[in-house]
């Protein structure tokens, strides 16, 4: 299998859809001639002329609410939104109209689009450039939030998420362009709402998403040394949510961590404790740990934000008070 | 036209602490001393002193990513910028904030920007505070050519024309929103028009010839504080340097880069200067030597600075 990068992988299911299907577009701000803020559109331009890549002004509540007309008119759109964050400028379009238009109309419409949006802290750049921000929109009835953390994911589910007929968030955490993993070679695609086991235990259970994957494979190699063995959960879908595998997995450990890099209070990491205490309660043997960012905007100041981030040793520290 | 000529050595003086600051910035940030983004102002030195050379002290400033120049023309202290673009605990926000959150509460800077188009609804909450009070103060909005197409200055500018607001919204048009040039971001060539729709003036000015932004503000600023609402002012200016440094700039030629530095602000204000009799070739050396050395005290400043302490992470998240 060939070793590409998570940018890469994103750049490539964009092509190949493209390249598929005529209605396919994307749009956003410097998606063509400067090939995205980050690099992921790159090529994309010289490949599908402008007609099929669009260069929008800094507009995104156009970008947003014109590409929800377009996919009600039955194109299917793929804009961008630069950072997470700017999402603040176009909820309206995200949430009350992509989110309800289907079900306030009967049925009767459908908005096949996917948000790609670059999330996530570690480059310095602050509290308006840093945020993840899914429980925000895990929480609107009609979006669905997919979060990969590996190039092969990243693929199989953008390209999912582009073939979905409902108004899908994809979020890429900008610390993870640059990591590499093989994808299968040829076409493939993975399906929404399936999580991954990305390492097998029995001791604990942990469920991790986007950068905290691999934040949870490191800490599984320390406690690996001291005999502990976790299992890495990777739900990379958070709407809708693949409660089987979590739920097989608590069976199976007894014990369950729950990590993500946004804001523990109110973030997915509270839902996903609460959906197994409800569903499966009688599998624990010790209390959920969740963690996940204080309660604070992002600062600054590289050792503030290193402070800021969960990390490696505040999942070994979770593992060990458990078991 | 009632600049000094004190004054306009005053002004002068700032626009080299602009471009000495930045310049240094460049270094810093290639040095990897300075985390994140950085927008430079290069070039654009004209459009922000002219504008804040005739501000007092109730006035207010809402400013952008590109803020550096905006701060400094107000009066911002070099030491305090760099030890927050280094991140350190003597920094202006005490290294939260970063080169993109600068503010100087003290001085009625509402901050630069991280959200492009931020600002002008913010500075007509301001203009609207001293409507409020009466304190015959004016708020003043610096945004981007690329902030003109964002629905918040469209909001801002009709609210501040119905409610005659003491606002001023400085349009600094450098042709660029990060890759797109003007021509393919909006279908008008002077930014200025836009002001017809709300029924306020709007004005195109040479946004590197410091008299002729000083003389559009002077104006503006006049209209405001006398109660008859805002005003437009496009200053037309580029940035030598990326939309960030690191940018590749792909999206433009050398030859335009070069057209652009022949017009050089600078020299344009010093020519001024030394036909007026107020400075001479020797002195201007010596004006460029001291801001040099002003300019390494804030980097040694900053340098020297500790990093903030772990324990105030959760600091200032509310007040108490
Ligand atoms: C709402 C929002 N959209 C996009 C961005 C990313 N961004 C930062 S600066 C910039 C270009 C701004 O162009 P302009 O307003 O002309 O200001 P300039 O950088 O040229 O000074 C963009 C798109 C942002 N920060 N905020
Ligand atoms: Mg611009």
């Amino acid at each position: 299998m060939p070793e590409i990068t998570f940018l890469e992988a994103i750049n490539s299911a964009l092509k190949e859809e493209m390249r598929k299907d005529p209605n396919v577009f994307i749009l956003g701000e410097d998606v063509g001639i400067f090939g995205g803020c980050f690099g992921v559109t790159q090529g994309l331009l010289d490949e599908f002329g402008p007609e099929r890549v669009l260069d929008t002004p800094i507009t995104e509540t156009a970008i947003i609410g014109a590409s929800v007309g377009a996919a009600a008119a039955g194109l299917r759109p793929v804009p961008e939104i630069m950072f997470m964050d700017f999402l603040g400028v176009c909820l309206d379009e995200v949430f009350n109209q992509a989110a309800k238009m289907r079900y306030m109309f009967g049925g009767k419409a459908k908005i096949p689009m996917t948000i790609r949006t670059a999330c996530g802290a570690g480059l310095g750049a602050a509290a308006q450039h840093s945020q993840s921000l899914e429980a925000w929109i895990a929480h609107i009835p009609g979006l669905k939030v997919v979060m990969p953390s590996t190039p092969a994911d990243a693929k199989g589910l953008l390209i999912s998420s582009i073939r979905d007929d409902n108004p899908v968030v994809f979020i890429e955490h900008k610390m993870m362009y640059g990591i590499s993993g093989s994808v299968p070679e040829g076409e493939y695609s993975i399906p929404l709402g399936k999580a991954d086991i990305k390492r097998e235990g029995k001791d604990a259970t942990v469920v991790a998403t986007a950068m905290m994957v691999h934040k949870a494979l490191a800490a599984a190699e320390t406690l690996a040394e001291e005999g502990i063995e976790i299992e890495v959960v990777d739900p990379r879908c958070l709407q809708p949510l693949d409660k089987e595998t979590i739920l097989h997995s608590v069976e199976k450990t007894g014990r369950l961590v729950v990590i993500h890099e946004a804001v523990k209070i109110g973030g997915v990491g509270g839902e996903i404790a609460a959906m197994v205490v409800e569903e499966g309660f009688d599998y624990l043997d010790a209390p959920i740990k969740r963690i996940g960012a204080p309660f604070t905007p992002i600062p600054f100041a590289s050792n503030l934000e290193n402070a800021y981030l969960p990390g490696e040793e505040d999942i070994v520290a979770a593992v060990k008070s458990l078991v | 036209m009632t600049l000094s000529k004190e004054k306009l050595l005053e002004l002068y003086k700032k626009m080299i602490t602009i471009r000495l600051f930045e310049e240094h910035a460049v270094e810093l940030f290639a040095n990897g001393e300075i985390p994140g983004f950085v927008h430079l102002y290069i070039g654009e030195e004209a459009t922000a002193v002219g504008v804040t050379a005739i501000l007092g002290d109730n006035d207010y400033i809402a400013s952008t990513h590109r803020g550096h120049g905006h701060l400094i023309a107000r009066g911002g202290d070099v030491k305090l910028m760099y030890a927050e673009l280094l991140g350190r605990k003597t920094g202006y926000c005490k290294g939260k904030g970063g080169s993109m959150h600068i503010a100087d509460m003290t001085l009625g800077f509402l901050g630069a920007n991280g959200i492009v188009g931020a600002g002008p609804p913010l500075a007509a909450g301001a203009a609207f505070a001293n409507k409020y009070r009466k304190d015959n103060g004016v708020a003043v909005c610096f945004f981007g050519d690329g902030a003109s197409n964002r629905g918040t200055l469209h909001e801002a500018l009709n609210l501040a024309s119905i409610w005659k607001l003491p606002a001023v919204f400085i349009c600094e048009n450098n042709m660029y929103g990060i890759s797109m040039n003007q021509e393919y971001h909006q279908n008008i060539k002077d930014v200025a028009d836009r002001a017809s729709a709300y029924g306020i003036p709007g004005i195109s000015v040479d946004g590197n010839d410091l008299f002729a932004v000083f003389e559009a503000a002077e104006e503006a600023v006049k209209r405001a504080r006398q109660g008859d609402g805002p005003t437009l002012i496009e200053c037309k200016t580029y940035r030598w340097r990326g939309h960030f440094e690191g940018d590749p700039t792909v999206y433009r030629s050398e030859q335009e880069v070069e057209t652009w530095k022949k017009k050089d602000p600078i020299p344009r204000v010093k020519k001024r200067l030394l036909d007026l009799g107020v400075l001479t070739e020797q002195e201007d050396q010596a004006v460029w030597d001291e801001i040099r050395k002003e300019i390494q005290a804030g980097i040694d400043f900053a340098k020297s600075s500790p990093l903030p302490d772990e324990s105030e992470l959760l600091e200032d998240v509310y007040c108490d």
